[in-house]
Parts: structure tokens; sequence; C-alpha cells
């Protein structure tokens, strides 16, 4: 087992005139379970390839444990990567479904048996070694091939997606068992997503990234009460928090035709007329009438306890879309007029110009 | 329910939304069903008889189709050999209203095959070694265009047989992504490793099938893959240098390179500052270097080797009736009307389906070879021909749409593979 390091490191393509990967640091620590996330492109894969020795690292280091492995080859990195496909192959029993990459890597028979009865037991397949998989039900089929990694006894591994092409209910069931067994096994692990709900329910920690830069790295709550700049604030979280900009004014921030109040400090911290603020749909309060910002209600969309109210609403003449949190039952309907205010002491404020945070405390969800 | 499917498609057969798309893939009547054999895979996959032709179904996510769809598209534009998309469905429902899987149709591709049907007992180490190779020029072509596949493997490549080797196509491209600017060697190497996995897999489990020939090793073959491909990627676009004076060397290349099956389009040709060292490398590629002049000279489409074969059959033509004067084209148009166009016409009608014509008229010249050297004289074509049809093609398999193969083919979820559950694992773990 080990710990990960990348040490500023850099992946430049070819032809680019920008780094897919920016001087990324980032250190992961044994036994953990990180979650590389954001958009497309901003060069998750790249980061997991340069891990695994197959991509060029231009400048900067990339360890594992205490060993500087930047450039030693993939072959002799003690790491697994875990591919997409999960496919099993029919004429094989459980146990070879397994083994068969440990054959591949000419890994003694009696090793292969042990190390499979041992994956099998974690698993709870050992009665079922024998098998062949049509005799499985779906779920023991996913462990399966997850006991495929797992007999591999790598010091860390590295899953890339690994369940974009599992439905969304194979794929909340297998996200559960994956981190669960993880933990188990304690073996570090580098997990690549676009899916910032995967991240949040899987991760240790989280380390967004946007453009090859690292923006934040922390723990879901870290990340979720206190994000860094407006890019992570938006991008953590769903539905996203609503941002938009606002002018300062005495004691607060103008929202609508109320103020929200905000703390001195946050306030010190810029001498800008104007900055985002950024307000969780969940920290949101409806009126019908009074003070605050007016918004047209376009669609409410009903999930049992809870709702979403989807609504715009103008700010200097900017038309600003508007996510509230509603009772189930008890909402207002589309064509509505609301008032809404943020709860106190729920607001985040960004610099507009830099988008970096300005509200010191981190605001835990309710 | 109809009403409310969303289709996407280029053109439309009115035939597609006849189709019981209320109704689960699964369920859908069996006479409506085409048994094609089938590589391993998640999702569920049946082929289904239109007008005149088949298609294949997939049923899966309605972002996973729509994607899919728009990268075939693109591979086809790209000339990048795989199977033709024809549509995305999304928004099925069953009688009571429930969401149903979207759907991606694509065509099934005519003479295809997917491996588990490329031999009726047990795999020969050369059909396994050929099967790589195929599958390695392909995986050099999509990676010469930036194409990552993320998913490589026999299952996922259909062949069709290629005078007597075979030209391997694309069919799942779900996993795929283009770069424009072309792939690094990270990710080109993260392909060749899910490649060597993949196929050594897919070989272990035709053994432990019993369905592999006992002298054939999986994981030596499927390192041949790896193999292949860094000689074709050395030779496709790696540079060389030589003297001023060994400028030869540049035909040289060019020529190596036509064997291979590719145009050079755009070579970069540099000299030092002292003017004696000249270096080359290929920019630009282009596969079907064959096909190409083939298509050119007789309008004739065939796959890269046969058409090989084609052309050289017509050299020796034009070398043995040419009187030197006659230009290329001409010789050529003789050579179809006279030689490929009465060979195909000579086939009866029900025996036209088991093989494309370009293979047939390469089968026939070995037979005719085979023959001839057998009898010590030569063999003359009409004669060739009927000894072919009667000891050849009559005892083949048809091969335009494969039906019922003795090999059974399988998806994991609905179709049970035989043979009994292993009484101890350990046997062959
Ligand atoms: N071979 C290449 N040459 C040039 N640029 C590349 C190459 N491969 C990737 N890139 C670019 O590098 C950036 C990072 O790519 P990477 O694949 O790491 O992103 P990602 O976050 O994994 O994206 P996705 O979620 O779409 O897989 C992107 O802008 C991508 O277009
Ligand atoms: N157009 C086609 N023509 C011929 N065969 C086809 C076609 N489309 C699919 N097939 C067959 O169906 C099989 C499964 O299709 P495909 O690989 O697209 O499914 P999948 O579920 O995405 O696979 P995977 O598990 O690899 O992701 C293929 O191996 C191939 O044999
Ligand atoms: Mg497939
Ligand atoms: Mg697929």
């Amino acid at each position: 087992m080990a710990s990960v390091t990348f040490d500023k490191a850099t992946r430049l393509y070819p032809g680019s005139t920008r780094p897919a990967v920016d001087a990324l640091d980032l250190d992961v620590a044994d036994g953990e379970f990180l979650v590389l996330v954001g958009p497309s492109g901003c060069g998750k894969s790249t980061s997991l390839r340069m891990l695994a020795g197959l991509e060029e690292i231009n400048d900067g280091r990339v360890l594992i444990g205490d060993r500087d492995v930047t450039d030693v080859p993939p072959k002799d990195r003690d790491i697994a990567m875990v591919f997409q496909n999960y496919a099993l192959y029919p004429h094989m029993t459980v146990a070879e479904n397994m083994g068969f990459a440990l054959k591949i890597a000419g890994v003694s028979k009696d090793e292969r048996a042990t190390r499979v009865l041992e994956a099998a037991r974690l698993l709870d397949l050992e009665p079922y070694l024998g098998r062949k998989p049509k005799a499985l039900s779906g779920g023991q089929r996913q462990r399966v091939a997850m006991g495929r990694a797992i007999v591999r006894q790598p010091q860390v591994f590295l899953m890339d997606e690994p369940l974009s092409n599992l439905d969304a209910k194979l794929r909340v069931q297998t996200r559960t068992q994956i981190a669960s067994l993880q933990r188990r096994l304690g073996v570090t692990t580098v997990y690549v997503t676009h899916d910032q709900t995967e991240a949040l329910t899987m991760g240790d920690r989280i380390a967004v990234l946007k453009d090859g830069v690292l923006q934040q790295v922390g723990t879901p709550r870290d990340l979720y009460a206190a994000p860094v700049n407006v890019f992570v604030a938006g991008f953590i979280g769903s539905p996203a928090m609503n941002l938009f900009d606002v002018d300062v004014v005495d004691g607060g921030l103008k929202f609508g035709t109320a103020v929200a109040k905000v703390d001195r400090e946050t306030l010190g911290a810029t001498k800008a007329k104007k900055v985002t603020i950024g307000v969780r749909p969940e920290d949101v309060k409806v009126a019908t009438s009074g003070a605050g910002l007016p918004v047209n209600v376009d669609v409410v969309e009903e999930l049992g306890a809870d709702g979403y109210l989807y609504g715009h609403s103008e700010i200097d003449g900017k038309r600003v879309d508007i996510v509230v949190r509603v009772d189930g039952r008890n909402h207002p309907s589309a064509g509505d007029k609301v008032f809404i205010t943020p709860e106190p002491d729920h607001i985040h404020a960004f610099d507009t110009e830099t988008g970096l945070r300005l509200t010191k405390k981190a605001i835990e969800a309710k | 329910m109809a009403g409310s499917l969303n289709i996407t498609a280029a053109t439309i057969d009115p035939a597609l939304l006849d189709l019981p798309w209320g109704v689960p893939l699964e369920l859908w009547p069996d006479d409506s069903i085409a048994a094609l054999p089938k590589g391993i895979s998640r999702h569920l996959v049946r082929f289904v008889h239109l007008s005149g032709y088949v298609v294949a179904i997939k049923e899966t996510s309605a972002e996973l189709a729509k994607r899919e769809y728009d990268m075939l598209r693109t591979l086809q534009r790209l000339d990048i050999p795989c199977v033709d998309p024809v549509a995305t469905i999304t928004n099925r429902t069953d009688a009571d209203g429930n969401p149903l899987e979207s759907v991606l149709v694509t065509r099934h591709l005519k003479f295809s095959l997917p491996y588990r049907a490329l031999y009726s007992q047990t795999l020969r180490p050369d059909t396994a070694t050929r099967l790589v190779d195929a599958a390695a020029v392909l995986l050099v072509r999509l990676h010469i265009i930036g194409f990552f596949w993320g998913d490589v493997s026999l299952s996922n490549t259909l062949f069709r047989r290629d005078a007597g080797a075979f030209a391997a196509y694309l069919v799942d491209a779900e996993t795929g992504q283009l770069y424009s600017g072309g792939l690094s060697n990270g990710q080109r190497e993260n392909d060749l490793e899910i490649a060597r996995v993949n196929i050594a897999g897919e070989l272990l489990d035709l053994q432990a099938g019993g369905r592999l020939q006992d002298d054939v090793d999986p994981v030596e073959i499927s390192n041949g893959i790896v193999a292949q491909y860094r000689t074709l990627w050395k030779e496709l676009t790696g540079s060389e240098e030589f003297d001023q004076s060994e400028r030869w060397r540049i035909n040289q290349r060019v020529e190596r390179l036509n064997d291979l099956g590719f145009d050079i389009e755009e070579l970069a040709i540099k000299t030092d500052t002292t003017g004696t060292q000249v270096r080359i490398q290929p920019k630009v590629v282009d596969a079907g270097h064959h096909q190409r002049r083939l298509l050119r000279l007789t309008g004739l489409d065939a796959q890269e080797n046969q058409a090989r074969r084609l052309l050289n059959d017509l050299d020796s033509y034009i070398a043995t009736y040419g009187d030197g004067s006659v230009d290329e084209e001409m010789a050529a148009h003789q050579w179809v009307a006279q030689a490929f166009e009465p060979v195909i016409r000579a086939i009866p009608r029900e025996l036209q389906g088991r093989l494309e014509p370009a293979e047939i008229f390469h089968q026939l010249l070995d037979h005719r070879w085979y023959i001839s050297q057998n009898q010590k004289r030569d063999v003359p074509l009409a004669e060739a021909v009927q000894s072919y049809v009667d000891n050849v093609l009559r005892h083949r398999r048809d091969e335009a749409t494969l039906i019922d193969p003795p090999t059974g083919a399988f998806t994991l979820e609905t179709e049970v593979v035989g043979d009994d559950d292993e009484d101890d694992w350990r046997k062959n773990v």
C-alpha cells in the first residue's frame, strides 16, 4: 500500500499551446479514495494516465509512496487500471473470470488460486467459484468483475469512469459496492468521473479540475460548505447553486427589494461595488409577498416530500435563472410570481473579477 | 405509443417504424428476429429482418445511443471501416406507459462474421493470428485519425474475408473518443493494453469452451496484436534519415507503404543545413491503396487484399494479352468483361450468397492454381469455375447473413451456454 503524490506534474500534448494538466500538486494518502472530478476535457484521464505511466510527464514528478516513478514504465509501478469493460466470459467459471488477468501476467497457478479465493471470500462469491456466469444474478456478475481487479493486489487502483456505461440503477448500486469494497481493502484509489454526485457519494476527498488546473481538493463537506471559487460553487451540488452578480449596499448585498445580510469580514475583503452571490436551492426562502427578489415561476418539479421550483428573475436588465427547493405538496405553481430571500448565514460571496471566495466561514448544509 | 417515439436518422425506412417498439426487445416475437451470430456484449443486441436487409438493434441509454450514433457517422465520414448507423430511437414506452430503453439501430454488415463464427470446429493458430493481424490494422487506422477506442476487443470487431486474410470493422464505438490533434503515445498504449487483455480473455474463453486448438496459446496470440501494431505504426509514421545520394529510398518507402495497402498523401521531406542528409516522414497516409486502384480501373469494390489479388490477375492478364499499346484502363475493361464477369455469372444463383464476388474470384484463382498443379496442366478458367462450384462453393455455408451457425451465438443475458459447472474450480483457474 502506498500514497500517491503529484508534484507540479505537467502534461503538454504535442501541438497544443496549453497544458492538458498544469502543474498539478496533489497528495493522496495511503488507503484513501480520491475522486478526480471536472467537466469534459479538464484533464482527468490525462492525470490518470500520468500516474499509470502511460502519459509522458513534461515537467514535475509523480511519486508512489516515497518512490519517484516519473520515469518508471507502467508495468513496474504496481498499479492496476480498471477498464470499463464488465463483460464476463461465458465459458469460463467465476474463478477463471476472476483470475484470467493473473494468467496473462504470468502468475503461478497456486498463487492464482490463493488470490482468487481471497477475493471471492471478500465478495461473498466463494460458493460460486465453480459456476459459469450465466448462473449468476446481475449483482453477482458485477462483483465478479470487481474481483478481477482485486486479485491483482496492486498498491494503487486507477479507475476511469468505470460506471459510465451502466444504466442508472446498476450505476447507483455498483457505486456503493465499489466504495465499501475499497474501504474494506484499504487500497489507495484514484477514481475519475465527470459526475459530481458520484464524486460526493464515493470519495474520501475530491479534487476538482478545470482546464487542467486543480481548483480545490477536500472532503465532500469542504467542497460543499466552502467552495474556493465560483467554478467549484457551481459545479458541486445538484441542482447547482444560484449564482449571480449583485450590488454591494450598506450592511450586505442587494437582493431585489431586500438586503441580504453579510458579515463585515466578507464585505471587507473587497472594495468592488459588485460581488457574485451564491445561494444553494435549499437555502432560499419563498414568500408570495413582501421584500426579496421577484421570481416568475416556470415549472415546479415534485419529487415526493421535496420539490424544485425553477423560475427566472431580472437583475440589471439581465435574465437570471433561479432554482429553489420547496415543499413537495405545498408550493407555488407555474406562472406565479414569488419573492425569494436567502437564509441568513447561508450566503456565499465571490469576487466578481477573480471568482475567488470572499466569505471566510464554511456554510454547512442544513 | 408510436406517436411519442423520438427517432433520429438520416433517412428512414418506413418498415423500421412498424417494428414493435412498445415491447422490450427481449420479448420481440421470434419470427421477426434473425438468428445471427454475435460477440459477447453487455447490452442486449438482436437482429431483425427488414425489407431486403437486416439490422442490429441494441438496447441502451438514450445518451449512449445518440453518442454512438454520432460517433459511427463521424467514423464513416473519415473512411473507417465500421458498421453503418441507421437510427436512434428514444422515448419508448410500453402499453402501460412505462419507459423502455432507447435503442441504436445499425445495419447488419453483410458478409461480416463475429470471431466466434469464423471457424466451424476449433480455432486454428493461423486463423487466430490472422484475426489479430486484421484487428491491428484497424487499430492503427483508428489511431491515425486520432480515435481512442477504449474497448478494443474481438467482440467489438467484425471480420470479413479478404483473400485468405481478414478485414476488420469496428462495431462498438460506445467508449470511443476522437482527438482532432491525434493521439498521444500514452493514449495509444492505453488502447493496446486494453486490446491485449481483452483478446487474451476472449481466446481463453474459447479455450475454456473447448473451441481452441491445443497448440494455440491465447496469451501469445494476444501479445501478437501489440507486435503487429508496432511494426505497422512504425512503417506508417516513423521518420528515416539517409544520405542525399540515397534518395531512391523515398520511392522505396512509398512502395513499402503501398505494399502494406497504404498511400502516402503527404510526405515531409527535410534536408539538413549542409544539404547532405535527408529526413523523411509520412504525414498523411490513407488505407486502401489497392482498393482504390481496383475501383479506378474496374469499378469493382473489394477489400484490400482481394483487390491486391484481383489486380495481380489483371496485371498478368495485361502481360499475356496486351500488345503493349492498349492503355491500362482499356485493358482493365477487357479483363472485367472477359475474366471477372464470366466467372461471377457462372456461379449458380442459389450459391451467390455464399461469399462476396471478389472473394469468390480470389478463391477461384486459388482453386485453379491448385488443380493445375495437381493435373500438371493449365486448367482453363471456364473449367476451373465448374470444378470450384462443385467441389468448393457448394459445400460452404452461406455468409451473406450467416444463419443458424453451428457455433451458436449468445448474449450473456439471454442465452444459455451449455456445459456444466466445474466441481473443482481450482483445476482451471
Ligand atoms: N492526444 C492529444 N493531443 C492534444 N490534446 C489532447 C490529446 N488528448 C487529450 N487532449 C486534450 O487535453 C485535454 C484533457 O483531456 P482529458 O482526456 O484528460 O480530459 P478528461 O477530463 O478526461 O475529459 P473527458 O471527461 O471528456 O474524458 C482536453 O482539452 C483534450 O482535448
Ligand atoms: N451492425 C452489426 N452487424 C453485425 N453484427 C453486429 C452489429 N451490431 C452489433 N453486432 C453484434 O452484436 C454484438 C454486440 O454489439 P455491441 O458490441 O455494440 O454491444 P455492447 O453491449 O455495446 O458491447 P460491450 O459489452 O462490448 O460494450 C457485437 O459483438 C456484434 O457481434
Ligand atoms: Mg461490444
Ligand atoms: Mg459497448
